[in-house]
């Protein structure tokens, strides 16, 4: 594996999938803001999980992106989501296009709460038993779903918490993103508040303090609050490191590592 | 005074007065709350087990966590689990909250959809429903402790989850309605202050006799979260913070008490504070190159310098020194005088002020009025 990537793994507490899955285990919050995207970490996740040497499950909530989005920018990083989808190892829900049979009209806050938990418990419930905390639930991203719910945050975070029981029930992992900046004015931003008390690994990407440089694209910092559900009072740990895009990778380096 | 906090939940009830109620608040700042109330869970199961408190059992509402989070938390604090039954109840509102499962179960799109609910975890399939909830609570804390005299104590790991589903008022008169009952024993639970507003957190603080609050130990100045120029404070805060505990006596005295706290592999770790919070003091004087402060050392000097005047009147002779060198004495014996004086002062113990006037041209201090001359 590049080494390169090995930072943002190391600080999520991934490895390279020689050791116990469960103990990846993740409920992970990635937090950008609109002058750094930070789906490329999206896009790591799944090609981490749909790699050859795993044999993990990956539900993706989509409301941002069509499939053929996904598949595009996938496809240049080496992995190919059709072959996975075919193969039953990428479930795309478009929630956005999805229609339920019988029932068009249907509220997107029944269609979260029917349409997830069939198909997720459902299709995916014997893989699950059989690879217990391999796999990754991911939902591209929260505000998004918040419009689609008719701006009801609570009905939100009913539905990320069933997303969290899932993860216990299970052991498999919950990736979900949101854009901070959009509720950077509010007074009490209860819904960002609520899910960084959800989350136990949250990822922030955020603008250099100095601006945009020609070959640092940002920073992230990785404040890893321990593994979820543990019994133990586990330490906090945090590091932040700047990153650069390119054409079909990404890399990680710490500030001022580079000449 | 976290040790106080669990006496008291131990100590439970006093005859003809409601149960002692604890409410837990923190914020994303210090997010630490949930680690409080583990420990204060931690503290009453082993005050139970060891037969030191008055209730006899606990009904521990688990909203946030799910009920095997708890039983492995309290198998890793070394508490007998195979005991649990005794003395634990717990409803699960967090696998299945509002019956989405119990509904896909219905329909036949999953089947057995939770684990299976033992005697000691009861499912709760409608938060919303605040009586249901209270009455649930109320027969699993019989089912512990009987019908008779025994009390149990209540524990709900989140009541901001509960404000989530339910209005505040319901909210209250659940909780008050648990003070009230003639079996429980005491109550406690965890809020997430930022989440509401300051009506509701009054609310939960009139309704609780006491307070722990969780706050950070230092506020970003620029009151931007997250930000990662605070990379460094954030880090600080999330493994140390102050601890400040509000106790409510029955005559209506309140006491404050502070204390900090910091969190380690094996637990959270509370300390008296540091004397009149030296650390911070210090990092606030800005570094210069010359001193702002005196030593130890210079400090005792000083302390032990005679102010003038101040040896007068203990029986030696008064003399008032007006800096001149008077033309009846002998000029060289003041200043021999003088040369004496200042070896004495290299002597450390004792310092003195010497004082001497610019010029003899100088008129001395008199009883003549200065502006006597002035034709107004």
């Amino acid at each position: 594996m590049d080494r390169s990537l090995n930072l943002l793994d190391e600080a999520l507490g991934l490895d390279n999938g020689d050791s116990n899955p469960s103990e990846t285990r993740l409920l992970l919050l990635i937090e950008d803001c609109v002058e750094t995207s930070a789906y490329f970490v999206l896009h790591h996740l799944i090609k981490r999980s749909l790699s050859p040497h795993s044999s993990a499950l990956v539900v993706f909530v989509a409301f941002a992106q069509p499939f053929s989005h996904y598949d595009r920018i996938l496809r240049k990083m080496g992995c190919n989501l059709v072959v996975q989808r075919d193969n039953k190892r990428f479930l795309f829900l478009d929630m956005l296009t999805l229609e339920c049979p019988g029932e068009p009209q249907m509220e997107m806050v029944k269609k979260l709460a029917k349409v997830d938990f069939l198909i997720c418990m459902e299709k995916s419930r014997k893989l699950w038993r059989l690879e217990p905390g391999a796999s990754l639930v991911m939902i591209d991203d929260i505000s998004l779903m918040e419009v689609a719910a008719n701006g009801s945050s609570n009905h939100v975070l009913d539905f990320l918490h069933y997303c969290q029981t899932l993860t216990t029930e299970f052991g498999c992992s919950l990736v979900f993103l949101n854009h901070k900046d959009i509720y950077s004015s509010m007074e009490r931003p209860t819904l960002i508040l609520q899910m960084e008390y959800l989350a136990e690994v949250i990822i922030r990407a955020e603008p250099l303090a100095t601006g945009l440089a020609a070959d640092v694209h940002g920073q992230l910092t990785v404040m890893n609050k321990g593994i979820c559900d543990g019994p133990r009072t586990l330490q906090t740990k945090m590091c932040n490191f700047h990153f650069r895009i390119k054409e079909n990778c990404v890399e990680y380096f710490y500030p001022g590592s580079r000449t | 005074m976290a040790e106080s906090i669990c006496r008291a939940l131990r100590d439970g009830a006093l005859e003809g007065e409601h149960a002692p109620a604890l409410t837990i608040k923190d914020s994303i700042a210090s997010p630490s709350g949930p680690i409080v109330f583990n420990h204060v869970l931690v503290q009453l199961s082993s005050n139970i087990l060891a037969l030191k408190s008055q209730s006899q059992g606990i009904v521990l509402v688990a909203l946030s966590r799910s009920p095997s989070f708890y039983v492995d938390l309290l198998k890793s604090r070394g508490i007998d689990v195979d005991s649990l039954h005794k003395w634990l109840r717990v409803l699960d509102c967090y696998t299945d909250p509002l019956g989405w499962k119990d509904r896909l179960v219905e329909c036949g799109s999953i089947t057995n959809p939770s684990p299976e609910a033992s005697n000691k975890v009861r499912l709760c399939k409608d938060v919303r429903n605040l009586d249901n909830l209270s009455s649930s609570i109320i027969e699993m804390g019989k089912e512990l402790v009987g019908q008779g005299k025994g009390r149990f104590s209540v524990a709900i790991d989140s009541a901001t989850d509960m404000l989530r589903h339910a209005s505040i008022s319901s909210v209250a008169a659940l909780l008050s309605s648990l003070r009230s009952h003639a079996q429980v024993s005491c109550a406690f639970w965890l809020l997430h202050s930022d989440l509401h507003e300051v009506r509701v957190t009054s609310v939960l603080e009139y309704l609780s006799s006491m307070l722990a609050n969780v706050e950070p130990m230092t506020q970003s100045t620029n009151g931007q979260r997250g930000n990662s120029e605070n990379f460094s404070l954030l880090e600080q805060n999330s493994k140390r913070g102050k601890f400040n505990v509000r106790m409510k006596r029955r005559n209506g005295r309140v006491r404050l008490m502070f204390e900090e706290f910091c969190i380690e592999q094996s637990g959270i770790k509370f300390t008296p504070v540091s004397s009149d919070g030296g650390i911070v003091t210090q990092s606030l004087v800005p570094k210069v190159q010359f001193n702002l402060q005196l030593s130890e050392k210079e400090r005792i000097e000083r302390a032990k310098v005679v102010l003038p005047f101040e040896h007068q009147g203990n029986g030696k002779s008064i003399e008032i020194y007006d800096g001149r060198r008077y033309l009846t004495e002998n000029k060289t014996e003041t200043i021999s005088n003088f040369d004496e004086k200042l070896q004495t002062n290299e002597d450390p113990g004792r310092g003195e002020i010497i004082y001497f006037r610019d010029s003899d041209d100088e008129r001395p201090d008199s009883d003549e009025d200065p502006d006597d001359d002035l034709d107004i």
